[in-house]
């Protein structure tokens, strides 16, 4: 689905990427771990073009999405939930789902009802402001969004970031159960690890800029010297 | 008592015509965070567009959406080529970019118009009406004010609220860089936000000037209340901007009627300073903490 | 709110500390880094200049005479503005009215005091726009960016109101006519009769010592603690700054130098009506900033030349081109307007703050490439 090639990105002199290759197939979580600052983050926003690289390549579906505009992303299939959520908090729980769907020709104003489904929490106030909500259901509201698209690829960055382990484990199952389900491929990134590759299928190890180890998610969980040098666990 | 209420009417006709003009700043502020100073030079220009098509024998309907169109491609055309460039630095330049426009425009309509002060048709009648013995002093012309200001605002509103565009608006107004990667194009929606003020200015620029007398400066009050207007009621709040053109429109009539009419801008200061003091960030600024 | 102006002062021409930009270590002769000898060289050079211009003067028409004066009283003020600004970061629309408070003050002051000397008068007139400056300083140093310019925008087109409300006091909107200071017998012994020249010189010894106090300041810890309020007002209070302070002395300064710059235009153009000080004349002061670049004094000179010198040309072409009186005076407006955006969106440094940039650019590469 996605392949990325020696992706080269710097931030004036400083190389965030340096040379960076990874895929993210069909069905399948990829997780993207490392320590801060390692370069996880500006790798997915290279990918939906919020950062521009200087070398390498990107490719959905085999087409070349290098240097796309952000915009157009959402068109070929793509969904990024960004560091930080990206709830709109000026704006309602409702009105946040509907930007999920804005640009599919089949949308209906029905679709919400799925993701109040899979999250009832939001279902309750969907006619609040998005800003009353607490951390893990902005979370479960901007995952929601995002899957009213109806994505072939998922970014996900950092969505356990300052969750409780309960609603990490929440949402994280939802994730699992819908990529088995629809085959959407995932890539994940997260400074947590252990929960990361609990549902994921592979991952790429990224330090300073460089993959440092890609292997199975079960090969990196028992690989001690790894987990110790730099997942942390 | 009469002159009470007859004062209190002309201040609230004042006030919506300032609170639609505040409407315009607020709205480019939301998408834009830029105060655009020049709102007021172009509002200028297109009355006199709509001034000369009344000369040449158009009626004064025509003549209003005619420059509500040109108000509408002006404020596209100003975000597209030249605000565009500045929307990123430093908020200064902003500043600086609208304040050299104002002055450019409104010289440039002295240039091509006059710098005379000419009469602008009124659409309706001067007089005011009776209710019982006592005579009203809200003219017909101050309704149709304050009915086509209210109708715009309800237009707009319900724009924002209920239309897919509205939507991306809002979302491009609050969260450029979600929005973007939501799809929306984010600049699109910022320039749409300029015509929409553009739009909204020239029909205020008419309204002023229906009854009264036009110069290329006769804008320049305007927009100074109408900016205080914004920031009083907090330049992030419709509901500010409204509220804060009534209250500056009531200001300015009771300080005209009971003071001194020279004292006007001076209370005009006093106020912002007064509110900006104790409330630094306008009336209405519950400003959502923008965790997300 | 960062700015695009260079951090590098005057400090290198007009005396003060010197501040290298490039730290490639090379000051120039010990010599001239001496304050001392800076100062005095600056000295030497301002009476050479007053010659120079009592000269000028002595072979002008009225005309070029008055355009000089003119140039007088726009410069202190420009420069305040500049300071304020481009090394302090508050942006004020309402300079202007400062320059009227000054004006109104000197006013009233020859008119009913006519024994003062005219030294005096300058001084109260500085001393009553400080004062409106720390009123508004205060109320600046709470606001930033649209808000302090609309504050001060409220203010420009708010005070020449007061002028008509006391018009007893102040004249209404026929404003008050001012008989300037006839130059002394000593004075014309040495220069001649030289008319409205006298104003003219006075006007430029008062707008150079302006712009000395303003360089010392720029270039003394107060110029510092300016640049590090607008740089960072996080970082500069956690060094210890008093951000109010700074903001409202910076505010204070500035008016001062727009007073005297009322001062002047009250003598030179002997009328001081509420209609010499529109809003316009704030965006003028602004574009001229905007033009010089922002911090610069240099700028300051150059902006007030333009200002002086660029509506009358412009007024020249327009009636050589077909317009009529009313449509020659709007076009110095339109081009300053069109300026003011185009430099905004090609040369945000303006017109010195661009040439310095790239001389330092090309020291700064040659000093690498000859492997420093």
């Amino acid at each position: 689905m996605l392949v990325v090639k020696d992706l080269v990105v710097s931030y004036g002199a400083v190389p965030a990427l340096d040379g960076v290759s990874l895929e993210a197939p069909a069905g399948k979580i990829t997780a993207v771990l490392g320590a801060n600052g390692a370069g996880k983050t500006t790798l997915l926003r290279t990918v939906s073009g919020l950062v521009r690289p200087k070398a390498g390549e990107i490719t959905l579906e085999g087409e070349d999405i290098t240097r796309l505009p952000v915009e157009s992303m959402v068109h070929r299939g793509m969904a990024h939930v960004p560091e930080g959520r990206g709830v709109i908090a000026e704006l309602t729980i409702a009105e946040n789902l509907k930007l999920g769907g804005l640009f599919r020709k089949d949308a209906k104003d029905s679709d919400s009802d799925e993701i109040y489904e899979l999250f009832p929490a939001l279902a309750e106030r969907r006619n609040l402001s998005a800003h009353t909500l607490s951390g893990g259901e902005r979370q479960m509201l901007v995952v929601g969004r995002a899957l009213l698209a109806r994505p072939k690829l998922l970014l996900l960055d950092e969505p356990s970031l300052g969750l409780a382990p309960r609603i990490v484990a929440q949402i994280f199952g939802i994730i699992r159960d819908l990529v088995d389900r629809t085959g959407l491929a995932t890539l994940l990134v997260e400074q947590n690890a252990k929960s990361a590759l609990s549902i994921a299928d592979t991952g790429v190890v990224i330090n300073l800029g460089k993959v440092v180890a890609a292997d199975s998610a079960a090969a990196l969980s028992s690989n001690d010297e790894l987990r110790h040098a730099f997942l942390g666990f | 008592m009469q002159q009470f209420l007859n004062v209190s009417f002309t201040g609230f006709t004042l006030g919506a015509i300032y609170a639609a003009f505040a409407l315009c700043l607020v709205l480019i502020f939301r998408a834009t965070r830029i105060i655009n100073f020049a709102q007021g030079a172009q509002a200028a220009l297109t009355t006199y567009i709509a001034f000369d098509l009344i000369n040449r024998g158009f009626s004064y309907w025509l003549a209003l959406l005619i420059a509500i169109a040109a108000g509408f491609v002006l404020g596209a055309f100003i975000e597209r080529v030249i605000v565009r460039r500045v929307e990123k630095g430093p908020e200064i330049n902003a500043v600086i970019v609208t304040l050299g426009l104002f002055v450019a425009i409104e010289a440039l309509v002295g240039i091509i118009y006059s710098q005379n002060q000419q009469g602008f048709p009124a659409p309706f009648g001067v007089q005011g009406f009776k209710i019982g013995g006592t005579l009203i002093a809200l003219t017909g012309n101050d309704r149709y004010r304050i009915v086509a200001v209210a109708l715009a605002l309800v237009a707009l509103l319900a724009l924002f609220r209920f239309t897919h565009v509205g939507l991306r608006m809002r979302a491009a107004a609050f969260g450029q860089e979600v929005a973007q990667l939501l799809g929306i194009r984010v600049g699109r929606m910022l320039t749409l936000g300029w015509a929409l003020a553009g739009a909204f200015g020239a029909l205020a620029g008419i309204l002023i000037a229906g009854g009264s007398f036009i110069s290329p400066s006769y804008m320049q009050g305007t927009v100074i209340f109408a900016f205080v207007a914004a920031v009083l009621g907090g330049l992030d709040s419709f509901a500010g901007a409204v509220v804060g053109g009534l209250i500056l429109g009531l200001t300015q009539s009771y300080v005209q009627s009971y003071v001194d009419i020279n004292l006007v801008n001076m209370a005009a200061l006093v106020l912002l300073l007064g509110v900006l003091l104790v409330r630094p960030g306008g009336l209405f600024s519950a400003s959502v903490a923008r965790k997300v | 709110m960062a700015l695009d102006s260079p951090d590098v002062t005057d400090g290198e021409l007009l005396g003060g500390g010197s501040r290298r930009v490039t730290g490639d270590g090379s000051g120039g002769p010990a010599l001239m880094r001496s304050n001392g000898v800076k100062h005095l060289l600056l000295v030497v050079l301002a009476w050479i200049g007053i010659f120079l211009l009592v000269k000028l003067l002595q072979d002008s028409n009225p005309f070029r005479v008055t355009q000089l004066a003119t140039m007088a009283y726009y410069l202190p003020a420009i420069a305040g503005l500049t300071v304020l600004t481009g090394v302090n970061g508050q942006i004020s629309l309402g300079h202007g009215a400062l320059m009227a408070v000054g004006a109104y003050t000197t006013s009233v002051l020859l008119q009913r005091q006519e024994s003062l000397p005219f030294i005096v008068v300058v001084l109260a007139s500085v001393a009553t726009a400080c004062v409106v400056g720390y009123l508004v300083g205060i109320a600046a140093a709470r606001l930033h960016g649209p808000y302090l310019a609309g504050a001060t925008l409220a203010l420009a087109v708010g005070l020449p109101g007061l002028a008509v409300y006391f018009r007893d006091f102040l004249g209404g909107d026929q404003g008050l006519r001012v008989t300037p200071p006839s130059s002394p017998a000593w004075f014309e012994s040495i220069t001649g009769d030289l008319g409205r020249g006298y104003v003219t010189v006075l006007g430029w010894a008062l707008a150079l010592s302006a712009l000395f106090f303003l360089s010392n300041l720029v270039n003394s810890r107060y110029g510092r603690q300016w640049r590090a309020v607008r740089d960072d007002e996080i970082a500069a209070s956690l060094l210890g700054i008093d951000l109010g302070r700074a903001r409202v002395l910076a505010f204070v300064v500035s008016a001062g130098c727009a007073g005297v710059g009322g001062s002047l235009l009250a003598v030179v153009t002997r009328l001081t009506a509420p209609l010499s000080f529109t809003i316009v004349l704030s965006l003028f002061l602004l574009t001229a900033i905007v033009l010089g670049g922002l911090g610069s004094l240099v700028g300051a000179v150059l902006g007030a030349a333009l200002l002086t010198f660029l509506p009358t040309f412009l007024n020249n072409q327009a009636l050589a081109a077909g317009l009529d009186n009313s449509q020659a005076a709007n076009l110095a407006p339109v081009v300053f307007g069109l300026v003011l955006v185009l430099v905004m969106l090609l040369a945000p440094r303006g017109l010195v703050g661009t040439t310095r940039t790239a001389y330092y650019q090309r020291r700064a590469r040659r000093s690498r490439s000859t492997g420093a």
